[in-house]
């Protein structure tokens, strides 16, 4: 339904777009400061224009459609340029345009002093433009429009230090992981188009069920493929290497791009087209047991690692597991409210992780405080502030920083009452209730979330300094803790959004995802996970309270579980073991075809031998055997019979008058003689 | 055809000059054989009297044997006698010639003697009879300068032509210095006597003093 | 006495037997002087057959030709004696087979 009285609304993107356009064309001539000013202004000014179209969504909750301009007409395919403003549409735009804009914001301190912030607060503020046109299109190649160019803003941004190999191979990863699961992703739309003949949500879904009973088992195969793209883009089993080693972008990068905003796509397209999901019980327990069985697994791995951001990136993993597995079994609306709060305790992490990682970084008195952080173990005399073997006793020192980083630490582990418990807890019982199978995956990763949690608040935290750089380390300006704060009242409330009776989330994303009989709140599950949760940090405490630990030492988990956390720190070979099986082969496919192949033999044999060969060989041989032999032959030979004839007829020139005279008379015997025949003896 | 007196003298005449342009032939001494040359155009001056051609014959005996063999001899005894090397650096141009010519006279004799014919003796015949006055001075002279005016002017011109090129021809060349001086007639012994005789006394060539 | 007696072909005859000779003279004689000779034995035959045949046709013109021929024959027999003097003078000889520097 077209409402002319909207067409406010594309400038929720078209904000965005003039900040960077402003930045890339004065970015040069205006300060550090006014850079920032006018992306964070460009990202606020989107929110509020998303906040007056939630409004207007109240009021028509239906939703509605603002129409651009034809992009393509092609016979009988035809995708329009335009948005589509209802209930899911207009919760997600609130999310990436308001948590956008408190990152933005701390990243004006973030990256003070770099001297390429300009093309950041660009590539920034393209995301988010890129990231709205994902959310807002109302047809799926619109979405997909939307999917690739946040693929490409992720790549631009986690290689935005590319002077470090390392950066720039992480960048090449994520896109190239993320490709293979956008080839998936576009064969689905290709599916969708040969079912349906159209690929406008308002076409498609109303006709699912009787496209279903026509060709049964498209609407399988149309999930399935989707859901590739889905594991791609929001790091699911089986793609999701990508993300820990996208850990080499800035802090706001990951916190923006990797937690909050881009990671939620898949979990925002299967909610989309949940009316397909909801025809294919199939791919529906697939969809299921892959977010649960990634959750748990990388809640393991996130146990065994040692670098702040990586044990975040794993968190982040698992918790889009929970988001996954929870839009898989078909709780649309928990998944919904699990990804707003973990938009809100995830980038409250991850920024809280950059004021440490900076606040460390002062404390070294390092040269250039904007130099690319180094990842993984430090170097030789650098010391690496992101390994929290490094850190230890900044609860003393970075007050400000220690609290909002508990608030999301407790949040995330699902402590009562922080958003994170009632968004999570609903999962669970939602997950109880429809597959139980699910339910155990999903508890499991919660008790190895709070256990995590709680030795990251140790390491980094409590105890004593263990290097010298920690205990110089120095609190952050308030352009960087304002966010923090703003992120940390969120989080601590944002489990208001949907309490279990008052449904407000629910409600109001009904007409959207259809009216579902919500689970029961269950307190006894309840309970049972939050001492799950409790009990998971409980042991943290006791393992990591007493034993400092440097880069030199074990990690004390080890007594308990002994080399069993080798394959926790190592992520369970997953890396090591894709390297095997697809990158080693492929790359060696490509060389073979690249040497053996195109070197050796097209280039070398086919163009060389045969026709480079070919062609000299017969230019050879024109040019000496015919023009030198034949033709110079011919000439040679003309000239060399020329002067032989005249070396045997030189004679004739004796230089002797009388012999001149002698041939005279010959001449004139001659012709007297033919005369005389003619006239006289011819004729009788 | 009846021997006549004509006749007679035809014949003596024509071996007269076959004689004599033979012998000229084979002389050694080049003055006998410029003297053998006048017999022969002498002889042939004579026939031409018996071809009705007056005038013509008295130019050949002044023009031809008169001044052009004079000339003839003064050139010869002018350059000395002829020595010839003893080789012959072409031995077969002798045979060779013999032949041809020969073969040529053949073929003269042929078209002048033998009848085109059977119908039409052509030459072989006797010419028909002409008036009086044929080849006459008059007859001459008034062909001459009528229809023949223009060659006759040009043939004056060609005398002219002919004139200054043997001067210049036989123009002893004076821009050389004394000593590579080219030889001139004087330096030769034969001619420098003559050429002293030739020279004009000296006492035309001096000034007169005032 | 009849000149009329005698067949032209005669004098025909008699004309080309002079010119073979002055031919042979050509052919045979090295004295340059000599060999210009022979040259005008060859003329005076040819002006032999010009009366001759005017005789015959009854027309002047051919004595008219003979004229000039003579005419032609004095100043050729100028220049070319002044020639042959000035070879003499180079060469010290009027062999003609000294002359072969044309030589191919």
């Amino acid at each position: 339904m077209e409402v002319q009285g909207f067409a406010y609304v594309p400038l929720i993107i078209g904000f965005p777009l003039l900040g960077l356009l402003v930045n890339i064309l004065f970015g040069d001539e205006l300060s550090e400061g006014g850079i920032g000013f006018v992306a964070c202004t460009a990202a606020a000014a989107s929110f509020v224009v998303a906040l007056l179209t939630f409004l207007a969504v109240q009021i028509h909750p239906e939703g509605f459609e603002v129409s651009l301009f034809t992009w393509i007409r092609a016979g009988d395919f035809e995708v329009p340029a335009a948005l589509l403003v209802d209930p899911l549409s207009s919760v997600m735009t609130l999310v990436v345009t308001g948590v956008g804009t408190l990152i933005h914001i701390y990243a004006v301190g973030y990256m003070r002093g770099d001297p390429r912030i300009k093309r950041f607060f660009v590539y920034m503020n393209l995301f988010l433009a890129s990231m709205l046109v994902l959310v807002l299109g109302n047809n799926f190649v619109v979405l997909f429009v939307g999917w690739e160019l946040v693929g490409l803003c992720s790549y631009l941004l986690i290689g935005f230090w590319y002077e470090k190999l390392a950066n720039a191979r992480a960048a090449m990863k994520a896109f190239v992981v993320n490709r293979i699961g956008d080839a998936g992703f576009i064969l689905g739309i290709f599916l969708i188009w040969t079912a349906f003949g159209s690929v406008l949500y308002a076409d498609v879904f109303p006709q699912v069920e009787a496209v279903n009973a026509a060709m049964p088992g498209v609407i399988t195969a149309i999930t399935l493929l989707l859901l590739i793209g889905a594991t791609g883009k929001s790091a699911q089993i089986p793609l999701f290497v990508w993300l820990p080693d996208a850990m080499a972008g800035p802090t706001p990068v990951s916190a923006l791009i990797h937690a909050a905003t881009m990671v939620t796509a898949g979990v925002y397209m299967v909610a989309r087209t949940h009316a397909l999901y909801s025809l294919a019980p199939t791919s529906q327990l697939i969809v299921g047991l892959i977010g649960a069985a990634t959750a748990l697994l990388a809640a393991t791995i996130g146990v065994g690692q040692f670098d702040i951001k990586r044990v975040l990136a794993y968190s982040t993993i698992s918790q889009l597991g929970f988001m996954i597995a929870a839009v898989g079994i078909g709780a649309y609306v928990a998944g919904m409210f699990h990804l707003v709060t973990h938009a809100f305790f995830k980038a409250l992490l991850f920024l809280s992780a950059g004021s440490v990682i900076h606040g460390v970084e002062h404390g070294e008195h390092s040269p250039s405080p904007h130099s690319p952080p180094l990842i993984g173990e430090g170097k030789g005399e650098r010391l690496d502030p992101q390994d929290m073997r490094n850190l230890g006793g900044l609860a003393g020192r970075m007050r400000t920083t220690f609290i909002v980083y508990l608030i999301g630490a407790l949040a995330l582990a699902g402590i009562f009452p922080l958003s994170g418990f009632w968004s999570k807890d609903e999962i669970l019982a939602e997950a109880l209730q429809r597959q139980p199978l699910v339910f155990a995956l999903l508890l499991s990763a919660a008790f190895f979330t709070a256990f995590y949690v709680g030795r990251q608040l140790m390491l980094v935290f409590f105890g004593r300094p263990r290097t010298a750089a920690a205990a110089h380390a120095q609190e952050s300006g308030p352009i960087m803790l304002i966010p923090l704060i703003v992120l940390a009242v969120l989080a601590f409330f944002g489990g208001a959004l949907n309490l279990p009776g008052v449904g407000a989330l629910e409600s109001f994303l009904e007409h959207t995802l259809g009216h579902e009989e919500a689970a029961e709140f269950n307190p006894l599950l309840a309970s049972m996970a939050l001492g799950l949760a409790v009990l998971g940090l409980a042991l943290a405490y006791g393992v990591y309270r007493t034993r400092p630990i440097t880069p030199r030492d074990r990690d004390p988990l080890t007594d308990w579980i002994n080399g069993a956390f080798t394959w926790l720190n190592r992520k369970w070979y997953v890396d090591e073991i894709y390297g095997a099986l697809f990158v080693r082969p492929y790359i060696w496919l490509s060389g073979w075809l690249a040497n053996a192949f195109d070197e050796r033999f097209i280039h070398d044999f086919i163009h060389d031998v045969l026709l480079t060969g070919t062609f000299v060989r017969v230019t050879r041989t024109l040019a000496q055997g015919v023009d030198l032999g034949i033709i110079d032959g011919i000439a040679n030979g003309i000239a060399r019979l020329t002067q032989a004839i005249g070396a045997r007829l030189r004679w004739v020139q004796s230089g002797y008058l009388r012999n001149y005279a002698l041939s005279l008379l010959l001449g004139v015997v001659l012709i007297v003689g033919y005369l005389l025949l003619r006239t006289r003896i011819g004729t009788p | 055809m009846s021997i006549t007196p004509t006749v007679i003298l035809f014949f003596i005449l024509a071996v007269v000059a076959v004689a004599a342009a033979i012998a000229m032939l084979r002389s050694p001494n080049a003055v006998h054989a410029a003297l053998f040359l006048v017999i022969n155009f002498t002889a042939v001056a004579i026939l031409y009297l018996l071809l009705n051609a007056p005038f013509i014959a008295m130019a050949q005996i002044t023009v031809y044997a008169g001044a052009i063999m004079v000339l003839f001899l003064f050139v010869i005894m002018m350059l000395g006698a002829e020595r010839l090397p003893l080789t012959e650096r072409l031995p077969w141009q002798r045979p060779v010639a013999l032949i041809l010519s020969l073969i040529l006279v053949a073929a003269f004799l042929f078209v002048a003697l033998v009848p085109a014919a059977p119908g039409n003796p052509g030459q072989a015949a006797a010419p028909p009879p002409v008036p009086r006055d044929f080849g006459g001075p008059l007859q001459i002279g008034s062909v001459l300068f009528s229809r023949y005016l223009f060659p006759f002017e040009l043939t004056s011109v060609l005398l002219l032509v002919a004139m200054i090129g043997a001067v210049v021809l036989t123009r002893e060349d004076r821009r050389q210095a004394t000593d590579g001086r080219r030889q001139t007639t004087e330096d030769r012994p034969q001619t420098a006597e003559l050429a002293s005789v030739l020279r004009p006394p000296s006492s035309v060539v001096t000034k007169e003093q005032p | 006495m009849n000149p009329t007696d005698i067949p032209i072909g005669y004098y025909i005859a008699l004309s080309g037997l002079l010119f073979t000779l002055g031919v042979l003279g050509v052919l045979i004689r090295r004295n340059a002087i000599i060999i210009f000779m022979a040259v005008e034995l060859m003329l005076n035959a040819a002006n032999l057959a010009f009366i001759a045949f005017a005789r015959e046709q009854g027309a002047v013109d051919g004595q008219l030709f003979v004229f000039f021929v003579i005419t032609v024959a004095a100043a050729e027999v100028a220049v070319g004696l002044a020639l042959i003097v000035a070879i003499f003078r180079t060469r010290r000889s009027i062999d003609v087979d000294e002359i072969h520097m044309m030589r191919g």
